[in-house]
């Protein structure tokens, strides 16, 4: 059994905000909802590129600041009248700190 | 240029002007004479500021730097007490003023009844804002009363205001029921009824003996010994013409000065028009007809063929919740018939006067949306004959079905006139609305005057509104500010200040909010919102600002981001140039940029990169240009006198010391400005948000321009003298705007929805509001003017800019 990786504390990134991971092929977005869920996500939106991590982060959900689609956090599908979704990565917190499933960035890396 | 003297500057005289400037443009350097202590207002909007619907800057026709645009001499405060034809001139307590052409409109004193007691303190007329003022200062005395002696319309809506702000009112009237003239004794009767409801007393066939007092009225005594108790007696019993000037001077004068159909006088070059004069006999008191003499007037000065006709007009009485329409001839008489409508549960009750199948004359009480439509068939002389049976019922229950209002108003003939008082006609509306992209009432107001004087037509013009513009228009539901509240903009900017709401998560508690925090629409404007209104008070919410802010550059399509350093009102110099090349080779920034707004854009920097950037520009001693900021922008200026031939005042140093005392104020949208040393405008200063132009004689002071999604160049908002007044003005309208947008609202867009008077008003003619307002930025100012940059470079907001964990091929492989 792989260890979980671990990426750093929650209160690393701001509530209601998110902070970028670099792996070898891109960058992931970890977010930090206002009730402390914590999610990640592609960096990229599906749209053209946009850089979630920069977006507006309200409820569970975050709006891609280049065109303004958004983007349901935890199954990365974009909401309302938009089509598409955007890739997810299992994280998970144990006291404080934030865990990355490590086979994510296995598959980044071989891919 | 021609000499044209004006003595009076009421409701006539100033539409007068208006067309006059129109018809002969540049012809005629007029002096205008006013006896009250201020410019033309409208007069008929007097009842809504003395019920507090309304307030008198709301009011105002004409403003300051409308009579300063062309050119008015004005003297209000002003009597003219001798007009001296032999010598062509007119006398007031400054000396003598001479004139080629004279127009006299003096308009109608109100008529006191000699009554034992009527000079009393406390006994006064409603004609003029300075009797609104007195009134409204009684009202506020605790427990205090009014006696409103006439009840016809004026005096109606005066009982009625005084009783809006809490007076005991009781209504004296001679005849058998309120408003003869206009009702019949039916209608009064449903009338008096609604008044009383209201806890207005209506006494009829009341002779009033004596007005009762020591000092001041106390009481007011009837012939049939009833005793009235008042701190104020309102005389609203009649009006006769003024024309004591016209008497003194020898003009013929009957009931009012007689004119004939070009408006002119007994003598050849003096004109007249209003309520002061005569026509066919004829003396008219409401100002509609009074309007087309306007329009006759300026043609003829123009040297035009027109005259003046008589037309019918329709009455409405302006109290809210009370509909009364009234048009036409409605006596009883042997050639007549009549259909009659009553429903007395609902108060509804409808006359129709027919002469030869004809409408002749209408009363409406309760339900008055087929006024128009009367009103249009009588002026008409419209057959009948073919929908006599469904006549009464209205538009709607013409040819079978029912139709709904909107139906009713599609419907009306092209030329229909919808609002009475400008003789505006549904085409002309229509057709400025669409010719004129227009979205909004303020707008129709403005272009076509239609809703502008009474406003009892205002619910034709939107239903005109939503005929013309679809379901793009609806202004009866709130547009609410996004899907997560109810509210609109304007309810949550008031709630905040009203409820003291100081943080985000409050204003969601307390105004309901739908989802637990909002989104990426409400959050940036309420914390907009917050930071204007509560300066040094509330804690800015980075996350609930758009990326641009939060990290203080502009995103670009790629992800990089953008630096603008400040180069204040254009200037720069080597060093200045020589760190930005450097920052350029140092950080490969692939792309150096010229700006519209003139400064130098550094783009396609790596957010990583960003404080390193600035820390190096900041070495340089530049702070962030706010280029990505919804906040005060750039300064665009010419050369001006410093260099220029045609420079008359130094437009570059202006800019500078508006950028400098400026920069760092957030605002609803970005804001650019502009200074031109001369009108030949090199600075483009007319299509930006704010502009200035150096003239002569001072500092033209423009706004409300655009150049982005729309063009539009901007308006005149008033004149500084010197460089402080132009600072003063420039930053307490900034603060309007600040107080007032809703967020994303561009300045132009902000001043069609509250409409450029009420600007003009607080920040040109109110010298106290200005400065309140400019106080109020200054204040905000010491908590916004900081540099983002070099906050930045100190270590705030380290995350924003470091990854939170770097995953190279090796951890990855493992
Ligand atoms: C409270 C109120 C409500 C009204 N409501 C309606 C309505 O709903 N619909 C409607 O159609 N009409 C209404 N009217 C009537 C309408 O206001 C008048 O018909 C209109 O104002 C007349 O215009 P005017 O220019 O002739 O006179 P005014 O507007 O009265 O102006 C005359 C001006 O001349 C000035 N003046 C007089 N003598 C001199 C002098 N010697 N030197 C210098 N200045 C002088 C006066 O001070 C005054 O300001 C209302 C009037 C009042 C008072
Ligand atoms: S606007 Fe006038 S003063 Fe300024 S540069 Fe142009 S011509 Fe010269
Ligand atoms: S790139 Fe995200 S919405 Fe267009």
């Amino acid at each position: 059994m792989t260890e979980w990786i671990e990426l750093g504390s929650v209160t690393a990134i701001p509530v209601r905000g998110a902070r970028c991971v670099n792996t070898p092929s891109g960058k992931i977005a970890v977010f930090r909802t206002a009730e402390d869920q914590v999610f990640a996500v592609e960096n990229r939106c599906p749209h053209k590129g946009g850089p979630l991590s920069e977006g507006i982060v309200h409820g569970a959900s975050v709006t891609c600041p280049l065109h303004n689609w958004v983007f349901d956090l935890a199954t990365g599908e974009a909401q309302g009248a938009d089509e598409g979704s955007v890739r997810t990565y299992p994280v998970k917190v144990e006291h404080g700190t934030i865990y990355i499933a490590p086979d994510v960035l296995m598959q980044m890396a071989a891919e | 240029m021609e000499k044209l003297v004006v003595v009076g500057a009421g409701m006539a005289s100033g539409r007068a002007l208006e067309h006059i400037f129109e018809e002969a443009p540049g012809r005629f350097d007029v002096t205008l004479f006013g006896a009250e202590p201020r410019g033309n207002y409208n007069r008929l909007m007097l009842s809504p500021v003395l019920a507090g619907e309304k307030e008198y800057e709301q009011i105002i026709t004409h403003d300051s730097a409308w009579y300063e645009a062309n050119g008015v001499h004005t003297r209000f405060g002003e009597t003219v007490t001798l007009i001296d034809r032999e010598r062509k001139v007119v006398v007031s307590k400054l000396g003598e003023t001479p004139y080629d052409k004279l127009i006299i409109a003096t308009g109608s004193a109100p008529f006191i009844i000699p009554l034992p007691g009527k000079d009393l303190p406390g006994v006064m007329a409603f004609r003029d804002l300075d009797d609104v003022n007195r009134m409204v200062d009684v009202s506020k005395r605790p427990g205090a009363k009014a006696v409103v002696i006439g009840g016809g319309l004026l005096g109606l809506e005066a009982a009625a205001a005084l009783n809006a702000r809490g007076m005991e009112v009781v209504v004296l009237h001679l005849m058998g029921h309120v408003m003869e003239r206009q009702l019949d004794p039916a209608a009064g009767y449903l009338l008096q009824r609604d008044l009383e409801a209201r806890g207005i007393k209506v006494h009829c066939k009341a002779q009033t003996k004596a007005i009762l007092g020591e000092d001041r009225v106390e009481a007011v005594a009837l012939e049939d010994g009833t005793v009235y108790g008042a701190d104020i007696v309102v005389m609203a019993v009649g009006i006769r013409p003024e024309t004591r000037l016209a008497v003194d001077a020898g003009i013929h004068v009957e009931r009012g000065i007689v004119v004939n159909d070009q408006m002119v006088t007994s003598d050849p070059d003096v004109l007249a028009l209003g309520e002061c004069v005569e026509h066919e006999k004829i003396v008219y008191g409401l100002v509609a007809p009074l309007y087309d003499q306007a329009k006759i007037l300026a043609k003829t000065l123009a040297k035009v063929d027109a005259a003046f006709r008589p037309v019918q007009t329709a009455t409405q009485l302006k109290v809210t919740g009370v509909s009364v329409y009234s048009a036409g001839d409605f006596a009883d008489a042997e050639d007549r018939e009549e259909i009659v409508l009553r429903d007395a549960t609902s108060g509804i009750y409808k006359r129709l006067v027919l002469k030869e199948d004809k409408v002749i004359g209408a009363v409406l009480y309760g339900e008055t949306a087929d006024g128009p439509w009367f009103f249009d068939m009588i002026r008409k002389g419209t057959d009948t004959r073919d929908m006599r049976d469904t006549l009464i019922f209205g538009q709607a229950y013409q040819g079978g079905a029912a139709l709904d209002p909107m139906a009713a108003v599609a419907a009306l003939p092209d030329d229909a006139e919808i609002c009475g008082c400008n003789g505006v006609c549904k085409s002309t509306i229509t057709g400025t609305i669409v010719s004129k992209g227009l979205t909004d009432l303020d707008g129709v107001r403005a272009h076509t005057k239609a809703s502008a004087s009474c406003g009892s037509c205002t619910h034709l013009v939107e239903k005109l509104m939503a005929i013309t513009l679809g379901d793009s228009y609806n202004p009866a539901a709130v547009k609410p500010m996004c899907p997560c509240t109810e509210h609109d903009h304007g309810t949550v900017r008031r709630l905040i200040v009203a409820k003291e709401l100081k943080s985000i998560p409050e204003i969601m508690q307390e105004l309901e909010w739908k989802t637990s925090c909002g989104c990426a629409k409400c959050r940036p404007a309420l914390n907009y919102y917050l930071v204007a209104e509560w300066p040094g008070e509330y804690e800015d919410d980075g996350q609930s600002r758009f990326i641009n802010e939060r990290v203080h550059a502009n995103i670009q399509k790629d992800g990089t981001y953008s630096v603008v350093p400040r180069m204040w009102g254009g200037l720069t110099n080597p060093r200045e140039l020589r760190a930005i090349a450097d920052v350029a080779d140092k950080f490969h920034i692939p792309t150096v940029k010229v700006t519209g707004g003139q400064r130098i854009d550094l783009l396609g920097v790596k957010k990583e990169d960003l404080p390193a950037v600035w820390a190096d520009l900041n070495a340089a001693g530049m702070v962030s240009g706010a280029a990505y900021a919804k906040g005060l922008r750039t300064v665009k200026t010419c050369v001006g006198s410093d260099w220029c031939r045609f420079g008359t005042q130094d437009s570059t140093g202006l800019g500078v010391r508006l950028e400098k005392f400026m920069w760092g104020a957030w605002t609803p949208a970005k804001v650019k400005l502009a200074v031109s040393g001369c009108p030949r405008n090199c600075a483009e200063a007319t299509c930006k948000d704010i502009g200035v132009v150096c003239v002569d004689s001072g500092y033209d002071i423009h706004f409300a321009g655009a150049a982005g999604l729309d063009i539009k160049g901007t308006e005149l908002l008033g004149h500084a003298n010197s460089e402080d007044e132009a600072l003063e003005i420039i930053v307490a309208l900034t603060q309007l705007y600040r107080e007032q947008g809703h967020y994303l609202e561009r300045i132009y867009k902000w001043a069609k929805r509250v409409g450029n008077d009420s600007i003009k008003a607080a920040i040109i003619d109110d010298l106290d509001k200005r400065r309140h307002y400019y106080d109020r930025f200054v204040y905000s100012q010491q908590f916004a003017q900081v540099d983002p940059w070099e906050e930045r470079v100190n270590g705030k907001d380290a995350h924003e800019f470091a990854a939170m964990a770097e995953f190279g091929l090796p951890v990855a492989a493992e």
